[in-house]
Formats: structure tokens, C-alpha cells, sequence
């Protein structure tokens, strides 16, 4: 035990000292959760628009001044016809165009119905998703109001010119699939990279001839990831809960236990790279492709994969952080237990048992 | 026998590293592997570390069998690997803790062994390893080796790439070790090394071209060795070569290492031949042979 | 300046903030000579060198190489040496002719004169019958010899050598130095820095640095007098034990 204590106060001294591996350690989950949250996220500010009304009328004036009056959108430009439209757009005052139709107050009150046409620059498609999603909320609310005064129920129908696109619809879904690749890339790729190090600079050739056994020099050499694993994952949900407020439905507890139990899939995963590669660079590059890519790619993170081809469909299965964003996105999201999510935990359970007795009767007691 | 190696080969694809290696090593003897590089030592010393295990032949050490009782080898030997390898990140106080450790003993318990080196890297305890000189990396590496106060030491080219004084004061730490009954099995490209050790195995091509104490070997050399000098090296070489009788020409410092294929050898007639191929100041006298003469003989 | 000198240094100094590498230095080297650049690991040899190839500007003092001044023609000085490291020499995942066309073009040789010079060489090492494998696959020793014959691929007036000869077996050495015999006999300066100290008893002159200065030039049969030593070795430890 006490060999195995020493071991482990060598591992942390490794990663203290090194500041490359401390920034992977540290900086990329911060700094990948606050980018991937605040790039794709709906919080916009005073973005510039325009006002194209055709009616000009008490109803339309108030809805403009609604908009004007929110912290999200300043007015810049107001447009007489159509034709002005393509002109602002092109010269790129504004990011978008509310069209009121003519005729606004009178179609509302007459037909209970009446439209209004968002125009959005899709050119920076995440930015236009989020105004055309404001301006619905500034709408719905302002109907709400009207409701309540007027007994008729009406309606004003926006009319988006964009598709929109539901996997974008919340910083939210994002968490889960940062966390993933943040958990892999830290359990994997970090241990398989510390392995081959022992093994590129020597060491590894006296580890081997003293009498720790090949169990011990693993875990010993594991064993500070899974903890500096489970403190990122810590980490990452705070910023989550805080910064972006996003609350987290189901069981901390369960969240948590299937954390770890990722983690050590990821690490069976690194100790296996580890011990098909000679050096720290080919580590690197079979964690980057071997993992990285198929995680990012094809775990449902970021492209859907009911939308994939049927064979990459398939492959997609033997990704263990499939399950584990299916996991984590029912826990943090819909807040379900295990009772829904037990497949997908039997399966990660599977994997890494697998990938555990892979790497056990991979490892070598010898150099060859 | 601390060591013994009966009929070892080793290949890797189709190099044949090790070719039906025999020897045996006494205990308390400092036993020197004496031969170039990619002459087979380093595959040699993993067999006997248990890191590698050979095609054919057995060996044992501290009378363990190589393959079949290689946890008790782990525990009873000392390794020191060619490339400086030790955590380049851990201060030399921190190494020499961490081997300790693995081992399950502490630095207090064996200080005895390694007093006389640690001495001369203490006042540097808290430096990096991988911030010392090669000299003192070298020290520190031997500390680690034998902090757990193995049986049989290896140090696989413990000198190469160290300073003559390093390498002095290295040689000079292994006969004080020898005297504190510890097996030492050293490799070395070095042939001026070979005459400090107690045997020598001259290898190359992965066989052993000789085994014998440092004097016996050179007392083996079958031929007298001239010295021979001129003003100018190139031509000196290229004329001796050219001389029908010659038997070897090697260039050794500032002289050339001459033999004659002739019983009835006269300086005096290849002195005429160098004069009369425009050498200048040409003298020729008897010498010893060295080991690399020696080695050159038996490669040749 | 004298043609017959093809290094000449005077004073030569390099410092890294307060620490002097290289402390004045002084020294001259002739055409055709084999000199020794000694000194052990940090006593500013590499330093040294590398003001001389170019590649480092001195803090102060003067040095010419080749006919050309190392302050103001670093870059007449590269074209007019070759450098041979124990490091790095070939790239072994080229073959024997591709690496001998790769270093003759770096150098700005014509295909014509690299096709005649690779033929030449590759005859004169015996490696027709491999000339077209990977260098990888060759022995060190050869490798070496390829290597300082490379390095002369270009005609150049002093080749520097970097530790060459390190653990290559005896006969391979011996036909290393052969080779350098044979370029200074052609009129190649060869500038050799080692800290194995038998590689100095091979050169015409030897210098040895202790601490950043030159602590002792001459021949090593003068030297080996003046210390009283049997072998170049002995002369070093004596000079490094002060």
C-alpha cells in the first residue's frame, strides 16, 4: 500500500508540474463550456434591426415600441417599402426586418388573426435562430397582456423566414456533449499519453524490473485522472447550474455515479491506447482520432443521429459516449431516473468491463 | 554463480540479436560487456532483467530462472537502463524517494550503500533531475539502482556520452560497490574501460568473440604490433596498406598499429619502403597490443 | 589575413545574461588541418561551434571562417562548411541516393554534378548494393561514413564534426578517420568537437575548453609531455582537476 501511495504522489507531481497537461486539465473544460456556452447561446444584446409597417397603426406602434424598449433589439432603421429590405440587409446595418402587414390592428380585431413577418440574416444562422426566438417571446407576451384585457382571444402570427432548427433551441443541449468530450479527453487521452511517457523516456523499463506489480503501476498511473475527472465533472456542472443557470432535473446522486462510471470507461479506453503505442505522440493522435472525432462526430452531440446514414448509424453504437450523452441529457434534462436510463447504463457497464479485461491481457509484464 | 547464460539467442524479425550466448558471472565479480553499439549488450541485459524473453537457451540470475521466476529477479536486482531514465519532473531527492518506495524500503534504511554517491549529489537534492549535468545524473541514477540493495547490479553503457572525469569517478564508485558484495554485470562501447573490470566479454554481431580477464585477452594477440609514424597520416596508411606483407593497418592516435603477415619480420625493410614512397621522419617501434587490437583481430 | 588560416579567433565571447559561455577565446586553424575542439559537457564547446557555423552571434570579440567574418557573412560562412552531427545525419526514411541529392540540392549542387558525386561516393563507400534502401536500414557505421561524405558533397573548405565517432565499432572508426585523413590531405579543414578523449589523439592539434576558456592548445604529443600524461585522457583529467 505503501508503494502504491508513493506511486501516486509521483503521478501528481507529474501533472502539477507540467503546465501543458495542467492547462489540458484545467483550462479546456472551463474555457470549452464557457466558449461552447456563450458562442451558441440565446442571449443576444441591442442587436440592430429595422421596422417595415404597413399599417402604422396603434397596435403596430405599440408592438414596435415593446421591441424598442427590451434590451435585446434597438431599432436602427425604419424602411418604407420592400424594396428597402434587400438594401439594409445587404449593407449589413441590421440583423433583421419586422414586416408588419397592412391592415394590422383592423385583421387583428376583425379575424382575430394578424401577421407579422421576422426577416432574419441567416448568415450567421445561430445569431438569427435566437432574434427570431426573441421577437415570438416579445409578441406571445404582448398577446398575453391584450388577452387578459380583451375577452376575444386573438392571435398574431409570426412568420419566420428561416427554418428553425430545434437542436439549437438551448445552450442546455450543449452541456451534456461538452462534458463528454471534456471527461474523454482528460480520462483517455491524458493517462494513455502519461503510459507512453514512461515508456518513451525509459522509466517504464525499471518500473518493470521492480517489484511493483503491472495492476499497481495502472492504477497508480489512473487513479489521479479518475480523481482530477470527477473534479472536472464538478466543475463543469457549477458552471452550468450558474452561469448559464441551467438547472439540473434529475438526481445529482445518479448524475454523478454515472459520471464515474464513464470515466472509467474512458480510462480502459486510455490504458488501452496506451498499450498499443510506443510513443506520447502516437498516443496523442489515436486519442484524437481513435476518440475525439467519433465523439464529437457521430455521438449525437452535435449531429443528430437519426439524420445519419444508416451505417454510420450503426457505428455510432459502439460509442460509449452515446450512451453516456443519452445518460447524462435524460438526467440533467428530463430529470429520469434510472428506471429509464438502465439500457444505457447496462451497456456503458458492458463496454467498459470489456475494455478493462482488453487492456488487462494487453498489458505487458515484458517490453514485447 | 550470480549469472549464468547458457546458449541464449534473441531475434527481432529477422535480425539475429543474440546468437547462442553463453558466460557465467561469479559472485562479487565486476563483469564487463565490452563491444559497439547494436553489438546486442542492451538486448542481452533485457533478457537478464527479465524484460525480454530469448528464443532459445535459458540463463538464471541470483539463481532465479529468467523466465519462470522473474518476480523474484524483480525484487533482487539493480537495472540502469543506456538512456538516462529517470523523472526529469522530480527533484533528485523525489527520485530517489519514489524508487525507494516501489521497492518498499526507505533511503535511511540502505544509506550505508549509497553514502559515498549521494554525498556528491546532496547539495543538489532539490534540483529537477532533468536540470543536472550528465555526470551527476549518472550518480543519481546509480543511487536509484541501488537503493534497494540489490544482489547483482546491470548498468547498461553507464559512461557513454559522460565526461572522462565523470566517467573516472564512476569506475571508481563501481570497485568501491564491488567490495560490498554486490554482482555487477557493465556494458560498455569503451575498450579503455574493459581493463577495469574483472572479466570481459568482447561481443559484436550479437556473439561473443571472447571471454578472459583484460590481461589474458590481450596476451592472446597472435601477432607483434609495430607502432609506426611519418609526417603525413594519409599517406603513411595508404602506403602500408599498399605494402604486400602487411597483415593489418589501423590507424591508432597519432601512430598507425602495424602487423606483418611474415615469422621473419624486419622493421628495417618496411622502413625502406615507407622512405622510398616519399615518407618522411619514419620510425617503427615495438608496442603492446590493447584490447581493441585485440577486438580488431577477433572481428576482423 | 593570411589564406593559409581558414578559422581565425580572437577574444571570442558569448554571453547568456550574466553567465559567460564562451570567455574569450583565441585561436587559429590552417588549411588542411585536423583540429579538436575538446571540453566536457558544458564548458562551452557547443557554444563555441555554433558562433563559428553561424548560426549564434558572438557577445564580442572577432572570428573569421572560412575567409568570411561570422558577424556580418554568417551566411557566406554556412555555404563554404559542411556539419556533421552524431544527432542527426541522415534521414533514414530517404534512401542512400535520395538523401545525397536532398543535402547536394539544399547546397545548390546541379542534378548533373549530384548524379557524378552520389556515383563517386556510392562507389568509393562499396554501397552500390544499397544504394537504393532506406538509410534506416543500415548499420551505424555505415551511416556514418555516408554521412561524412555527404557532408564533403559540396566542396567545402571546412567540414565540422559533432562527436562523430560514438560507439561505432573499432574498424568502422578507424575507416572513419581514414576518410577524415583523406579529406585533409585533399586540403578540407575538419573541425572536430568530442569529449571522447581517444578521438583526440587522431587530430593535428587539439584544444580543450574548461569552463568556457581555452585551457590548453597544441599537439597531443606536446600536450601529453607538458601534463606528463600517458594519454589525451590523462590530460584532461588533470586540466579538469585543476
Amino acid at each position: 500500500m505503501k508503494r502504491f501511495i508513493g506511486f501516486i504522489k509521483k503521478e501528481f507531481y507529474h501533472i502539477f508540474r507540467d503546465k501543458r497537461s495542467l492547462f489540458i486539465l484545467f483550462g479546456m473544460p472551463i474555457a470549452q463550456i464557457l466558449l461552447f456556452g456563450f458562442a451558441i447561446t440565446n442571449e443576444i444584446n441591442n442587436v440592430d434591426i429595422a421596422i417595415l409597417d404597413h399599417s402604422k397603426d396603434a397596435t403596430t406602434n405599440e408592438i414596435t415600441n415593446k421591441i424598442a424598449a427590451s434590451k435585446y433589439f434597438s431599432i436602427k432603421k425604419i424602411v418604407t417599402s420592400e424594396a428597402d429590405i434587400t438594401s439594409v440587409f445587404k449593407k449589413g446595418h441590421v440583423k433583421a426586418v419586422l414586416n408588419f402587414e397592412k391592415d394590422f390592428s383592423k385583421n387583428l380585431i376583425k379575424e382575430h388573426k394578424a401577421t407579422i413577418q421576422i426577416i432574419t440574416d441567416a448568415t450567421d444562422p445561430n445569431t438569427a435562430n435566437t432574434i427570431s426566438n426573441y421577437v415570438n417571446a416579445i409578441l406571445q407576451q404582448y398577446q398575453k397582456e391584450q388577452n387578459k384585457e380583451i375577452k376575444i382571444a386573438y392571435q398574431i402570427v409570426p412568420e419566420t423566414r428561416m427554418v428553425y432548427n430545434p437542436e439549437l433551441k438551448s445552450v442546455y443541449m450543449f452541456v451534456p456533449g461538452v462534458m463528454t468530450i471534456i471527461l474523454m479527453l482528460v480520462s483517455a487521452m491524458m493517462t494513455s499519453i502519461s503510459i507512453t511517457r514512461e515508456k518513451e523516456l525509459g522509466t517504464m523499463e525499471i518500473l518493470l524490473v521492480s517489484p511493483l506489480k503491472p495492476f499497481q503501476v495502472i492504477i497508480g498511473k489512473v487513479f489521479p485522472y479518475i480523481f482530477l475527472s470527477i473534479i472536472n465533472a464538478i466543475v463543469i456542472v457549477l458552471l452550468s447550474i450558474f452561469i448559464f443557470k441551467m438547472p439540473v432535473q434529475g438526481s445529482l446522486f445518479l448524475l454523478g455515479l454515472e459520471s464515474v462510471l464513464f470515466i472509467i470507461s474512458a480510462l480502459a479506453l486510455g490504458i488501452l491506447i496506451s498499450t498499443i503505442s510506443e510513443t506520447q505522440q502516437t498516443a496523442m493522435m489515436i486519442s484524437l482520432m481513435g476518440l475525439m472525432l467519433p465523439v464529437i462526430l457521430l455521438s449525437g452531440f452535435i449531429f443528430p443521429i437519426s439524420s445519419m446514414p444508416v451505417p454510420l448509424q450503426l457505428i455510432s453504437n459502439i460509442i460509449p459516449a452515446k450512451w453516456f450523452i443519452i445518460i447524462i441529457k435524460g438526467i440533467m434534462l428530463k430529470g429520469v431516473g434510472i428506471q429509464f436510463i438502465w439500457k444505457e447504463t447496462l451497456i456503458l457497464v458492458g463496454m467498459t468491463v470489456f475494455c478493462i479485461a482488453l487492456s488487462v491481457k494487453k498489458y505487458k509484464i515484458r517490453l514485447e | 554463480m550470480s549469472i549464468t547464460v547458457s546458449n541464449i539467442s534473441k531475434s527481432y524479425k529477422n535480425v539475429k540479436a543474440l546468437q547462442n550466448i553463453s558466460f557465467e558471472v561469479k559472485p562479487g565479480e565486476l563483469f564487463g560487456l565490452i563491444g559497439p553499439d547494436g553489438a546486442g549488450k542492451t538486448t542481452l541485459f533485457r533478457v537478464l532483467t527479465t524484460l525480454l524473453v530469448a528464443n532459445e537457451g535459458s540463463a538464471t540470475v541470483a539463481g532465479f530462472d529468467v523466465v519462470e521466476e522473474y518476480k523474484n529477479i524483480r525484487n533482487s536486482v539493480g537495472y540502469m537502463p543506456g538512456k538516462f531514465s529517470l523523472y526529469q519532473d522530480l527533484t533528485v531527492e523525489e527520485n530517489l524517494n519514489f524508487f525507494a518506495t516501489i521497492f518498499g524500503t526507505t533511503i535511511e534504511e540502505n544509506y550505508d550503500l549509497i553514502k559515498d554517491i549521494y554525498v556528491q549529489i546532496e547539495p543538489f537534492k532539490d534540483r529537477r533531475a532533468g536540470k543536472l549535468s550528465g555526470g551527476m545524473k549518472q550518480k543519481l541514477a546509480l543511487c536509484c539502482a541501488l537503493i534497494h540493495k540489490p544482489k547483482v547490479l546491470f548498468l547498461d553503457e553507464p559512461t557513454t556520452g559522460v565526461d572522462p572525469v565523470s566517467r573516472k569517478e564512476f569506475w571508481e564508485m563501481l570497485k568501491r560497490l564491488q567490495q560490498k558484495d554486490i554482482t555487477i554485470l557493465v556494458s560498455t562501447p569503451y575498450m579503455d574501460e574493459a581493463a577495469l573490470c574483472d572479466r570481459i566479454a568482447l561481443i559484436q554481431d550479437g556473439k561473443i568473440l571472447e571471454i578472459d580477464t583484460p590481461k589474458a585477452i590481450v596476451k592472446h594477440y597472435p601477432k607483434q604490433i609495430y607502432n609506426v609514424r611519418a609526417t603525413n597520416m594519409y599517406q603513411l596508411i595508404y602506403s602500408l596498406k599498399k605494402y604486400e606483407h602487411n597483415h593489418s593497418v589501423y590507424p591508432f592516435g597519432e601512430v598507425v598499429h602495424y602487423t606483418d603477415s611474415r615469422t621473419d619480420f624486419n622493421p628495417k625493410d618496411l622502413k625502406l619502403y615507407l622512405e622510398s614512397n616519399d615518407l618522411n621522419n619514419v620510425e617503427i617501434e615495438k608496442t603492446v597490443a590493447t584490447i581493441e587490437d585485440t577486438f580488431m583481430e577477433l572481428a576482423k | 589575413m593570411n589564406n593559409n588560416k581558414v578559422i581565425q579567433v580572437e577574444g571570442l565571447t558569448k554571453m547568456f545574461g550574466d553567465f559567460t559561455a564562451v570567455n574569450a577565446i583565441t585561436f587559429e586553424v590552417e588549411k588542411g588541418e585536423i583540429f579538436g575542439f575538446l571540453g566536457a559537457n558544458g564548458a562551452g564547446k557547443t557554444t563555441a561551434m555554433k558562433m563559428l557555423i553561424g548560426i549564434s552571434k558572438p557577445t564580442s570579440g572577432e572570428a573569421n571562417v572560412a575567409g568570411f567574418d561570422v558577424f556580418t557573412h554568417a551566411e557566406d560562412i554556412k555555404k563554404n562548411i559542411g556539419y556533421m552531427s552524431q544527432k542527426f545525419a541522415l534521414y533514414d526514411d530517404l534512401t542512400v541516393k535520395e538523401n545525397i541529392t536532398f543535402f547536394g540540392g539544399i547546397y545548390g549542387l546541379s542534378r548533373k554534378i549530384i548524379k557524378e558525386k552520389s556515383d563517386v561516393l556510392i562507389a568509393e563507400l562499396g554501397l552500390e548494393k544499397v544504394a537504393n534502401q532506406l538509410v534506416g536500414s543500415l548499420p551505424l557505421g555505415w551511416k556514418q561514413k555516408l554521412s561524412f561524405s555527404v557532408s564533403l558533397l559540396h566542396d567545402p573548405k571546412i567540414v565540422f564534426l559533432d562527436e562523430p565517432t560514438g560507439g561505432v565499432d573499432p574498424i568502422t572508426r578507424r575507416q572513419f578517420w581514414e576518410m577524415i585523413y583523406k579529406a585533409s590531405n585533399q586540403g578540407t579543414t575538419v573541425f572536430v568537437t568530442t569529449h571522447y578523449m581517444d578521438e583526440a589523439e587522431y587530430c593535428d592539434r587539439v584544444s580543450i575548453m574548461v569552463n568556457g576558456k581555452i585551457e590548453a592548445l597544441d599537439t597531443p604529443k606536446k600536450l601529453k609531455k607538458q601534463f606528463n600524461a600517458a594519454t589525451m585522457n590523462d590530460v584532461f583529467l588533470k586540466l579538469a582537476r585543476g
